[in-house]
């Protein structure tokens, strides 16, 4: 992991200790209460996991076909698992099978026979170990590309291509990793987080990005690695786990070998206005997924800054990172695959404006030092003055060299905009790995003067996130989350979309998953 | 005035001037700053087609100063010309903005007195635009560049409802409040999703009978007054707009509806 050298804040471990504490207790009580509780995108996964895949006459994905037919014939509350392995068991048949004779109405789940409960959990259990061990597989091949090519030092320069055709993001993305990117982004779609399904197949058509699809992923990543061994280092790829479909999108990620994606606890809530029961329950499973596969996650803290004052708001920044932070760990996923987001989004202007930044992104890296930590660009005080963004990015470049952060996602000068076209992304990643190589062992160099601006401001973020902490704890992230604690954004516990995808477990309910890596990530 | 084979830097400049060129470093020298990329290998051969892209683009005397490989097939160009035909500002067709920049005191005082509650306001970024950066900066109290939003006047009561909005849910929120202006702001596009997204918002008010209730709004990015009337719009504000003008315009044009 990469580290701010030299440069240490003076910070009281107490109270690290005690925004830790608090972390954990928040997302514990969460759990707590929503244990009883599946989704259907939880239950959509399985079937993914089990093998489903494709879409019916209609266009609408398997898993979909599944699921409504369970929600119809009764069953879903008992899982999708269970009901699979009766159809396989029944029909001798590939949980693929079960799904096409389903979608063309050749089986119906009500009518098959009941088996003892014993055989239904055990044949659920071995489709699921299937399943892991094929997740596995992909997360040794990574294992072995990185070991045999390489990889670049930190910070990892990571960009987005969104062009909305798959075919055109290759061209861009390999074109990228060939200019000094190490990470690329396939931005999605806009409105793709408010769909309750998953597309199929590959698509040359979107707006403001590229769907996310089993298809499009695979036709990266091949890209990506022919790239990776023409450059003799390892690209790694990136989508998003949001939205209405964290789970199943997480289980596409772990079989096409994404390396990093973005999934946050709290970021459907605040930013989608998803239901956030459903939300959190799918960030568990999602979690689940993405830690067995060895992907990074990363969380969206950076996005408080972009609706409120990053002057004012490094708290709740720092605030969230913690709770992320222990659900990510509940789900077990270890630190080493933990990316926690905050950006460089004070206004400019601000005197001393540097410092504060300065203060804040060693704060971040320093409260979470196993953590590839992700730092974002800044973007709100960009508004069109290309040359004068580039010079900010500048800066920000060089802040995150300076204080170790280990993924940097690269600025663009065309922010705010359009997406970035191929130019842009080649001045930004040549200004960035300009000031990543010259900046090369600053903080070595450097020590803080103790007490002065930058140890003061981590101090006094520290202090308040703690205090922030202590308030949810005490009030529960549900009713934090109702009075506006984050981004100053607020839901109601039982609004939001998505909400009727949230079910009852019955006490049949059965989830192979949910127990193998339960037990799996005991023994972290 | 000429500037077409005079020396710019001793004639006399009169005023106003009517005729304009570029500005470079000297009056009159039409200098314009490029920068492109051509899906070329870098090369004698690209940097030609580099010269002869800026010659078609009506630059005289163009000079590519950095090409740049992106990769194998693509080059990078950062180029000089000079523009030497002059714009003629006689013949511009400018959409003049109707109404007239107000300070917040004077906008809450307008509305207190002659309209005696605060004017009703519902914004939203509509259809599957997931970006509120344009529309929290002009309606939260916060507000931009130092320029407090909406919320921040007596004047206004304001209805924020966020990003992805569907148009069918902002026109019911815009009845059911009454509201007395809709702000739709539409920021990340692709193929112009975002001006049929903008369209379909006209026709629906007015399927619903409520066009000539509200005072409509856009702004964005690539939205400018002109477009925005095109499209429907009462009035449109392009990047950068500041709070305070999105609320003076709103007060003007409120009051002149209401007639008070």
């Amino acid at each position: 992991m990469n580290s701010p050298g030299r440069l240490r804040l003076n910070l009281d471990p107490g109270t690290v200790a005690a925004c830790h504490e608090s972390g954990q207790a928040i997302a514990e009580k969460v759990w707590k209460e929503l244990e009883g509780l599946s989704t259907v995108a939880v239950e959509r996964a399985v079937a993914r996991l089990f093998g489903i895949d494709g879409a019916d006459s209609a266009g609408l994905p398997l898993p979909n076909v599944i699921v409504d037919a369970l929600s119809r014939s009764g069953g879903l509350e008992d899982g999708v698992a269970i009901h699979l392995a009766k159809a396989c068991l029944e029909t001798g048949g590939e949980p693929q099978d079960v799904a096409e004779d389903v979608a063309c109405g050749q089986l119906d789940f009500a009518s098959i026979p009941d088996r003892p409960r014993r055989e239904l959990e055990d044949k659920a259990r071995e489709l699921a170990r299937r399943a892991i061990d094929r997740i596995l597989d992909r997360r040794k091949e990574r294992e072995e590309l990185i070991s045999r090519l390489g990889q670049s030092r930190q910070p990892w320069l990571y960009v987005i291509v969104a062009t909305g055709n798959i075919y055109e993001d290759t061209i861009q993305a390999r074109m990228a990793a060939s200019q000094g990117a190490d990470i690329i982004a396939v931005i999605r779609s806009t409105g793709q987080s408010l769909m309750d399904f998953v597309p199929y197949g590959p698509t040359t058509e979107g707006y403001g990005g590229t769907y996310a699809t089993q298809d499009n992923f695979r036709l990266m990543r091949k890209a990506l690695d022919e790239e990776s061994e023409k450059l003799g280092r390892y690209i790694r790829l990136v989508n998003y786990c949001s939205g209405l479909c964290m789970p199943e999108i997480a289980t596409m990620g772990a079989f096409e070998r994404l390396d990093v994606m973005l999934n946050d606890a709290m970021y459907g809530i605040l930013f989608r206005d998803i239901n956030m029961e459903r939300t959190l329950i799918d960030q568990r499973f999602s979690r689940m997924i993405n830690g067995l596969s060895g992907i990074i996650i990363n969380t969206g803290e950076d996005n408080y800054l972009t609706t409120v004052d990053a002057f004012h708001h490094g708290p709740q920044v720092l605030a969230s990172e913690f709770i992320n932070l222990h659900f990510a760990r509940m789900a077990g996923i270890p630190d080493e695959q933990i990316g926690l987001g905050h950006a460089f989004q004070i206004d400019p202007w601000l005197e001393s404006s540097l410092l504060y930044e300065i203060s804040m992104a060693l704060l971040v890296r320093q409260c979470f030092p196993n953590c590839p930590v992700k730092y974002m660009p800044p973007t709100v005080h960009k508004d069109g003055n290309i040359f004068f963004a580039h010079a900010l990015d500048t800066m920000y470049n060089l802040v995150a060299s300076l204080t170790g952060q280990s993924i940097h996602l690269v600025g663009m000068l065309t922010e705010a905009v359009h997406t970035p076209f191929l130019q842009d992304r080649f001045l930004s990643i040549q200004s960035a790995k300009y000031v990543r190589e010259a900046s090369r062992g600053l903080s070595d160099n450097f020590s803080l003067v103790p007490e002065e601006l930058i140890e003061k401001r981590a101090q006094s973020l520290l202090q308040s996130a703690k205090e922030v902490l202590e308030h949810v704890k005490d009030t529960g992230l549900f009713a934090a989350i109702e009075e506006g604690v984050f981004a100053g954004v607020k839901r109601d516990r039982h609004g939001g979309r998505g909400r009727e995808g949230v079910f009852k477990k019955s006490a049949r309910y059965f989830n192979p998953f949910e127990e193998i890596l339960s037990s799996r990530s005991k023994a972290f | 005035m000429t500037v077409d084979g005079a020396n710019p830097a001793t004639e006399k400049r009169e005023s106003p001037r009517r005729k304009i060129l570029p500005y470079g470093d000297r009056h009159g020298d039409g200098m314009v700053q490029v920068s492109f990329t051509l899906e070329l290998p870098d090369g004698p051969e690209a940097e030609e087609a580099g010269r002869q892209v800026m010659k078609l683009m009506g630059l005289t005397d163009p000079q590519i100063v950095s090409s740049e490989p992106l990769g194998p097939s693509f080059t990078f160009f950062v180029g000089y010309g000079k523009l030497l035909r002059p714009v003629d500002l006689d013949n511009l067709k400018v959409a003049k903005l109707p109404w007239e920049k107000l300070d917040p005191e004077t906008i809450n005082k307008m509305v207190r007195e002659r309209l005696g509650r605060p004017i009703i306001v519902v914004g939203a970024a509509t259809g599957t635009d997931a970006h509120t950066i344009g529309l929290d900066a002009i309606l939260n109290y916060k507000g931009y560049a130092g320029d407090h939003g909406l919320e921040a006047y007596s004047a206004f009561r304001v209805v924020n409802m966020g990003s992805q909005v569907e148009n069918r849910d902002l026109v019911a929120k815009a009845r059911e409040l009454r509201a007395d202006a809709v702000l739709v702001s539409q920021v990340v596009t692709q193929r112009n999703v975002h001006i049929s997204n903008l369209t379909a918002l006209v026709e629906l008010l007015e399927a619903e009978g409520l066009r000539d209730d509200v005072v409509l709004v856009c702004g964005g990015p690539r939205l400018s007054h002109a477009l925005a009337v095109e499209l429907g719009y009462d009035a449109g504000f392009g990047p950068g707009t500041k709070p305070s003008e999105v609320a003076s315009y709103l007060v003007q044009e409120v009051l002149k509806r209401k007639g008070v």
